[in-house]
């Protein structure tokens, strides 16, 4: 995992550069650093390295999640120099910000040790508490922050009770003698309280319902980019770890939670989709409806069972893809309307046809239409759900994708139907790239959904 | 290889048709299309000869095991046939036409064509429901911005439920065959019959399956999406859904559906075959009811596809000739038949019945053409349908006496439809609106002058249809009943 070592120092070198008044290079600096650092952590494949007296492994699962999350920074640091075009003064502190945002997500994806899991969230956690922050003068922005600081801060002491309960219990924080402890047969009824606990914690962090309300509201006021990071970074990373913690060390007493998590995985299904039907403004739209692939997500933990995490990943990435090059044509869409409404998208595919065909494939995609790249990802959920015999959670899914579709054809309609008075229209440069980049994966991974299906 | 050729020269011609610019769209595609059904010609000489086109698979997703696995039996051939010979005559049917932003127009009716035969090709399960969703993108697109009505808020709506009505259906045909998957371990068609399932595992996956098929055709009650979206498509969609389209669902019935659960099948036909021949009686009643010209057309489509699905469902060898016969026919005659409906909508820009009237006095290359292929979806002898028809009830007749004998009235409700409007519309008293009414253009004429041909050709002289098809329907037959 030196991955996780050569990021730390990317964060710190970017305010370096800060202090030698270089930010005119930070963002290639960057993004150089970040491609390094992805092909680095490539080379550690199907090594299994044990780093740091067992507190990081750097198994496939890790490596794989963290190369996705390398990547997902990298396309949101493309979108950053533009983004904070009025706050350029303090553009590299914000880089370095959504690097150390990376550190805390890789972290929790390779941790082997509660400890190290606890400091990940911890740094992911505040790291975008600031960002949910950063637009100073806006009422929104700021009330964001400080829900969203709130919310997480009793999600994180929740945790941390947890994880001291577990460790009165089994008196370690490695998840290998936890997993040891769980199987002995003798199980002290604190570890199922603090198993409990955790799990409390983490269905708040991947906002699985009934712990989603702060989502909408927090998505919704943070600047459009940092919105685009909780619903990638901060999710695909939560969900990683969730993984990771109930595929290993809680995998037994998975065995006696798997019925109430399955009621949340339906909960958060129908109630996402069902609550982005009524939404007139685009990121609620989407801060719903990753509720709601959370749901999917869930579904896809709930029904592994510590099997390989294939379908995980394959859901995830498809889901990450889309959502980012949703939100870059967001962010252009939104500075030529000044609107965050649904209609401010009215008369795209005239003013913009490339755009507007980039979106109808992302949507199609976050819909799970064949051959885009998010309809393996739900047939691969399905399949392993069907496999473990749990078809009722499948026909929910069913069910609540076919709603799905409505919300996110009201995009496609606005697009492609309906004209607008504005007349002027003009996308930067690094938006169109990264949105075209998403486009390409996500056609690519459909029509060869085998480069990364059974990667473990 | 021919089968790939023939698979994706579709989607080279859609490229190539976007690339050309909006001026030379419509040629290119229409000399496109045209090579694509000579190609498709070749493969028919080939499976004389073989028995079978040539096969293709090839490992396309490792974990879990997918093939890309193509091949075509007569049964197969035959629906590339229509497909193929469709698609050029519909594109034809647009010449001389405005059509704004002709060449993202041209290049999606041939993205659905490369849909459509995909369908009909793929032997893998999962290949088949790409293709079978493919097929709903580009004529969602066709039907939801190049439709003809006013009312845009009333269109999208209409479009928007067929697309998720039929989205809805696949998504359980989706878990069914990933069901399936988890028995058999393979999607391949061979693996999928061969396998054990018991009564109500069968009972279960072929109503899911149904329903994603029941919806597509449609059968009774799964159609209310139909009249709307045919009123609102323009015509050159209506003519694919109604004419290829609609067919994907009943090649389903018969590929997919009957040999994989046979004892599924035998426990549910009664109800099944009841609901396609309510199907035929309600869609003729409601046809004779109607005053807008297209969704008279839709009903009586609706109509005719029952009494297909309801020879396939009495699971005999004449209702499954009779099924393919009248498949090729009612794609041919459906077309014609949308096809003079268009013309009287280009020249008065009007589809009431009630305010049309005379026309024949103004038109006679036109009403003759038109009163031939009305003479056809009535099904006189020595055209297309009847030899169809005829079959579909002596399958019918072979299941049950009484349901054949209400399917029956179809062909008597049906002459009752269409000959009033064909009387309303050309006979009788020229009005303002029918007032100066322009005979045939030759581009017009030319696409009635194929569509009859095809007509009486395979009125007359069907028994190369039922060479083609006949040992694919042994088979599908014997499978069924196994």
């Amino acid at each position: 995992m030196k991955a996780l070592t050569y990021t730390s120092f990317l964060g710190i070198a970017c305010l370096v550069l800060e202090i030698f008044n270089l930010r005119k290079v930070a963002v290639p600096f960057v993004l150089l650093s970040l491609a390094a650092i992805f092909g680095l952590n490539l080379t550690e494949w199907n090594t299994n390295q044990i780093y740091y007296h067992d507190m990081l492994r750097g198994d496939n699962f890790a490596i794989a999640f963290t190369g996705l999350l390398i990547i997902i920074a990298f396309l949101l640091v493309c979108l950053s120099g533009n983004f904070f075009q009025s706050e350029e003064t303090k553009l590299a502190d914000y880089i370095a910000i959504i690097i150390f945002t990376l550190c805390g997500a890789i972290a929790m994806v390779s941790f082997s040790n509660m400890t190290v899991f606890f400091i990940g969230l911890e740094v992911l956690s505040i790291s975008l508490y600031i960002l949910a922050g950063s637009k100073k003068t806006d009422i929104r922005s700021n009330e964001a922050a400080m829900k969203y600081f709130l919310m997480g801060s009793f999600a994180s002491g929740i945790l941390l009770f947890g994880i001291t309960l577990v460790y009165g219990a089994s008196g370690s924080f490695n998840l290998s003698e936890i997993a040891t402890y769980a199987t002995s047969g003798k199980v002290d009824a604190i570890f199922q309280v603090g198993v409990v606990l955790i799990l409390i914690a983490m269905l708040f962090k991947v906002s699985a319902v009934p712990f989603h309300f702060w989502a909408p509201d927090v998505y919704e006021g943070s600047p459009t980019l940092i919105t685009a990071m909780m619903a990638t970074i901060a999710k695909v990373a939560a969900l990683a770890a969730f993984y990771r913690l109930f595929s290993t060390c809680f995998i037994n007493s998975f065995h006696v939670f798997a019925w109430v998590l399955s009621f949340v995985a339906i909960l958060t299904m129908l109630l996402g989709n069902l609550t982005a039907l009524n939404q007139d403004s685009f990121k609620r739209m989407l801060a719903f409806s990753g509720i709601a692939h959370a749901g999917y997500m869930l579904l896809a933990i709930i029904t592994l069972y510590g099997n390989k995490a294939n379908s995980l990943f394959f859901y995830a990435t498809a889901y990450s893809f889309a959502s980012i090059g949703a939100f870059a044509i967001a962010m252009i869409v939104m500075r030529n309307m000044k609107s965050e409404k649904i209609e401010a998208f009215n008369g795209l595919g005239k003013k913009s046809p490339l755009l507007a065909f980039t979106l109808t494939v992302l949507m199609l995609s976050m819909a799970g239409i064949p051959p885009m790249a998010g309809f393996f990802g739900k047939y691969y959920v399905f399949l392993d759900a069907i496999r473990n015999h749990h078809l009722a959670l499948v026909l929910v899914a069913v069910v609540t994708s076919v709603i799905s579709v409505y919300f996110y054809f009201k995009v496609i309609l606005a697009m492609w139907t309906k004209d607008s008075d504005e007349a002027t229209f003009s996308a930067d440069m690094p938006y169109t790239i990264v949105s075209l980049i998403c486009l390409a994966v996500t056609i690519l991974l459909g029509l060869s959904p085998s480069l990364i299906s059974s990667l473990f | 290889m021919l089968l790939v050729l023939i698979l994706f020269f579709p989607l080279v011609a859609a490229l190539l048709t976007y690339a050309v610019g909006d001026k030379l769209a419509g040629k290119v595609a229409l000399g496109l299309s045209a090579i694509e059904f000579v190609i498709s010609l070749v493969a028919l000489k080939n499976l004389a000869h073989h028995g079978i086109v040539s096969q293709y698979s090839h490992m396309w997703i490792c974990d879990p095991k997918i093939f890309f696995a193509i091949s075509a039996d007569g049964l197969s051939l035959l629906m590339v046939l229509l497909t193929t010979f469709l698609v050029p005559v519909i594109i034809l049917s647009s010449w001389g036409k405005e059509i704004s932003n002709a060449k993202s127009f041209y290049s999606l009716v041939l993205l659905m064509q490369f849909a459509l035969i995909g369908v009909f090709v793929a032997t893998d399960g999962f290949l088949f429901y790409i293709f079978w969703e493919l097929a709903l993108i580009p004529i969602y697109f066709i039907a939801l911005l190049w439709g003809e009505n006013k009312d845009k808020e009333f269109r999208n709506t209409a479009i928007f439920k067929f697309f998720v009505y039929t989205l809805a259906g696949s998504l359980f045909m989706l878990v069914a065959f990933i069901f399936l998957y988890s028995k058999a371990g393979s999607f391949m068609i061979n693996d999928l019959y061969a396998l054990d399932l018991s009564i109500s595992e069968q009972c279960w996956l072929a109503a899911a399956f149904f329903f994603a098929f029941a919806i597509k055709i449609p059968i009774f009650p799964f159609h209310t999406w139909q009249a709307d979206t045919y009123k609102e498509a323009p015509t050159v969609g209506t003519m694919l859904l109604a004419g290829i389209m609609l067919k994907m669902g009943l090649y389903g019935l018969l590929r997919w559906m009957l040999p994989i659960f046979p004892h599924g099948i035998i426990a549910l036909n009664p109800v099944l075959i009841t609901l396609s021949v309510i199907g035929i009686i309600y869609g003729s009643i409601i046809a004779i009811q109607q005053g807008d010209l297209k969704k008279l057309l839709a009903y009586s489509s609706f109509a005719h596809v029952g009494l297909i699905a309801a020879g396939i469902f009495s699971l005999t060898i004449e209702g499954f000739q009779g099924a393919v016969v009248q498949m090729l026919a009612h794609g041919v005659n459906v077309v014609g038949a949308f096809f003079a409906g268009e013309i009287i909508f280009r020249r008065t820009g009007t589809f009431e019945i009630s305010k049309l009237g005379g026309i024949r006095n103004l038109a006679p290359k036109f009403a003759t053409c038109f009163i031939l292929v009305v003479l056809a979806s009535v099904a006189l002898p020595t055209t297309n349908a009847f030899i169809g028809e005829f079959l579909l009830l002596y399958g019918t007749f072979e299941y049950n006496t009484w349901l054949s004998l209400v399917a029956g009235l179809t062909i008597i409700l049906g002459a009752v439809y269409m000959l009033k409007m064909y009387q309303r519309t050309m006979l009788g008293e020229t009005n303002s609106i029918t007032a100066g009414f322009a005979d045939l253009s030759i581009s017009e004429l030319s696409v009635f002058v194929i569509l009859i041909a095809a007509i009486f050709v395979c009125g007359v002289y069907p028994k190369p249809i039922f060479e083609i098809a006949g040992p694919a329907l042994d088979n599908i037959l014997k499978t069924t009943l196994r």
